[in-house]
């Protein structure tokens, strides 16, 4: 054997000017990323810190006084919960059934692909659109007048394609396999969906759950319209009322209210921030155990 | 057999109908749920058809009577609430709207495609998780949040940088609308990037090549339509924004000869002026004509971004 020749393992200029080039695209990138990231982060830190000063529990728990000009936020907050609810109970049951569709029933064809064509329609359509086809149908064909349900059923359906997309990749997850060792043993499609699919997913369809609610409390446009209002002094005690919501009254108290304190709008916009935050990243740490404690 | 179902056995021995056991309930539960299941998959379609069928029901009487084409496309003079003589053209709109789009598409397209190839391609391990759950937490900012952010950060940051009297104007929301729009991109192109096989790398890195040279003339081109439908739906995205660019462009009718005008979008337009218009009246059935243009344009949008992306999976 002879002894290798030393200069076959030196770095040619060639795989130095390479190398080099590679550094500073390397770089370029990282500093792409840093900079879409920094603006964001200082911004979010301006927030905190003007905002941070209004927020007290009596903040959260009382109703505006002075023509909004102080006071708390709680009608508005009760308002989200009960838009987000109320969406929620009509999207997730049908957003849930379309995915098993989807993933369980439907072939690799043009049919499906109309359908995928459409959730993601569904999910591009302008929210304002959403607030139209919300006020035609639901508050004026429909007759629910302007109210939770009618902005719940337009909430509804623009954030199920959420959903519906997490529901699906978590079906998908689950080892063809398992289904089929299920039909092996004689049950019937639904069945082995009830008894293996599901259960084996239903920590990924949780995740999809809580992203909508997420995208379901920051949503402005699609209820100015259909249900929710400026200012109301009235609770709501059915789906039929009108109500205040967190996301609207961010609109209305920083542009409609004059000579408002300044922390209050900054309060308001940092408890929408933590709340869909919260639950984003509830939504992640979520995921990210379920990838840790997966079975296959 | 016995001792498994000594129930169902019992069961189905007491039902009255003969021949009807627990497996034909069974089966007819299960054709059931697949009608259940076939009708829930289909509602997307059937929103989507209703969305377009309300929409258009409610804006048909404008168009059917009164709209000129070439008045409402080519004019930019807007004053619906003229009781004497209204105006309908959206041509001062449509600026507007592409204005702000294209200035936030300037900022957010190269530097989302910049930030996924880094997080798709160079970062690695811990960095690149923080980096991904990042992106996609700033993804979740509500728009009504950037909007406010445009009001109250970045126009007194514009008046005091430019010396400018009013800091709402196309550069304002064209920031705001970029990074907002630039987190939803960068996790599209990322998945794009993420969907060209190893084995594409690894032969690649085989031949001696570095990772630029991989990214450049291998990841690159094997994912440019995912790419591009990628840019094509933030584009739609930022098109169709509502609240970001209500409350971030003054809000002025007005064709921008620079950057600091204040613009007036199609979507903000809707959105001021529908609380004020009469139910059934012209300037609210004008209002619904918009949004039967933008439903089309954002439909082409996604019907093209789809397309394209489906170019690779044939190929």
């Amino acid at each position: 054997m002879t002894t290798a020749n030393p200069a076959l393992f030196q770095a040619s200029d060639l795989n130095q000017r390479n190398a080099r080039v590679q550094q500073r695209f390397r770089l370029l990138f990282g500093l792409m990323t840093l900079l879409l990231i920094t603006p964001v982060l200082l911004i979010l830190a301006t927030l905190l810190v003007k905002g941070g000063g209004a927020i007290s529990w009596e903040f959260l728990f009382t109703a505006p006084t002075d023509g909004m000009r102080s006071g708390g936020l709680f009608p508005a907050l009760l308002g989200t919960v009960w838009l987000v609810t109320v969406a929620l109970l009509l999207s997730v049951p049908i957003g849930v059934f379309a995915a098993i569709y989807l993933s369980e029933y439907a072939g690799d064809n043009w049919f499906t692909r109309i359908i995928n064509l459409a959730i993601i329609n569904l999910a591009g359509v302008p929210s304002i659109v959403h607030a139209l086809f919300g006020l035609g149908a639901f508050v004026l064909f429909f007759k629910f007048g302007t109210s939770i349900l009618a902005a719940s059923l337009t909430l509804a359906v623009m954030t199920m394609p959420v959903v519906i997309v997490a529901t699906r990749e978590s079906l998908q997850a689950v080892p063809p396999a398992f289904r089929e060792a299920c039909w092996n043993m004689g049950a019937t499609r639904w069945q082995t969906i009830r008894r293996v699919v599901l259960p084996n997913s239903i920590t990924g369809i949780l995740t999809g759950v809580i992203l909508e609610v997420s995208r379901t409390a920051g949503e402005t446009a699609p209820i100015m319209f259909t249900g929710a209002v400026f200012f109301t002094p009235f609770l709501p005690h059915s789906v039929l009322d009108q109500t205040m919501a967190l996301s609207l009254h961010l609109f209305v108290v920083a542009t409609q209210v004059p000579g408002i304190a300044e922390e209050l709008p900054f309060g308001v916009a940092l408890v929408l921030i933590g709340l869909v935050l919260t639950m984003n990243s509830v939504s992640i740490a979520f995921r990210m155990w379920l990838r840790g404690k997966k079975k296959w | 057999m016995t001792t498994r179902s000594p129930t169902l056995a019992h069961r189905a021995a007491a039902r009255p109908l003969a021949g009807f056991d627990r497996r034909d309930a069974d089966w007819y539960i299960d054709k059931l749920v697949a009608a259940v299941v076939f009708v829930c998959g289909i509602s997307a379609i059937l929103f989507v058809l209703g969305i377009f069928f309300f929409v258009t029901k409610e804006g048909i009487g404008f168009i059917f009577t009164k709209l000129d084409f070439r008045e409402f496309f080519l004019t930019p003079y807007w004053s619906p609430s003229d009781a004497e003589d209204p105006e309908y053209g959206i041509l001062a709109l449509i600026a507007g709207t592409a204005s702000v789009t294209g200035l936030a598409m300037l900022v957010a397209v190269p530097f989302s495609l910049g930030a996924a190839i880094f997080i798709a391609e160079f970062a690695s391990g811990k960095t690149r998780e923080a980096l991904k759950v990042l992106v996609e937490l700033l993804a979740a900012i509500p728009s009504v949040v950037w909007g406010f952010i445009g009001l109250v950060i970045m126009n007194p940051l514009l008046i005091k940088w430019f010396d400018i009297p009013v800091g709402l104007c196309v550069l304002n929301a064209g920031i705001i609308l970029g990074l907002m729009a630039a987190p939803i991109m960068t996790s599209i192109a990322e998945d794009a990037l993420k969907a060209v096989p190893d084995r594409y790398r690894e032969a690649a890195e085989a031949m001696g090549a570095t990772r630029w040279q991989v990214v450049y003339k291998v990841v690159l081109p094997a994912a440019k339509n995912g790419l591009l439908g990628g840019v094509l739906l933030g584009v739609g995205r930022g098109f169709g924004e509502t609240m970001a660019v209500l409350m971030a462009t003054g809000h002025a009718v007005n064709i921008p000869d620079s950057l600091f005008d204040s613009v007036r979008a199609l979507t903000a337009t809707i959105a001021a002026e529908l609380g004020e218009a009469v139910v059934g009246g012209e300037h609210y059935q004008v209002l619904f004509t918009i949004g039967i243009f933008l439903f089309l344009i954002t439909f082409i949008i996604n019907l093209s971004a789809d397309l394209i992306v489906r170019g690779i999976r044939k190929g």
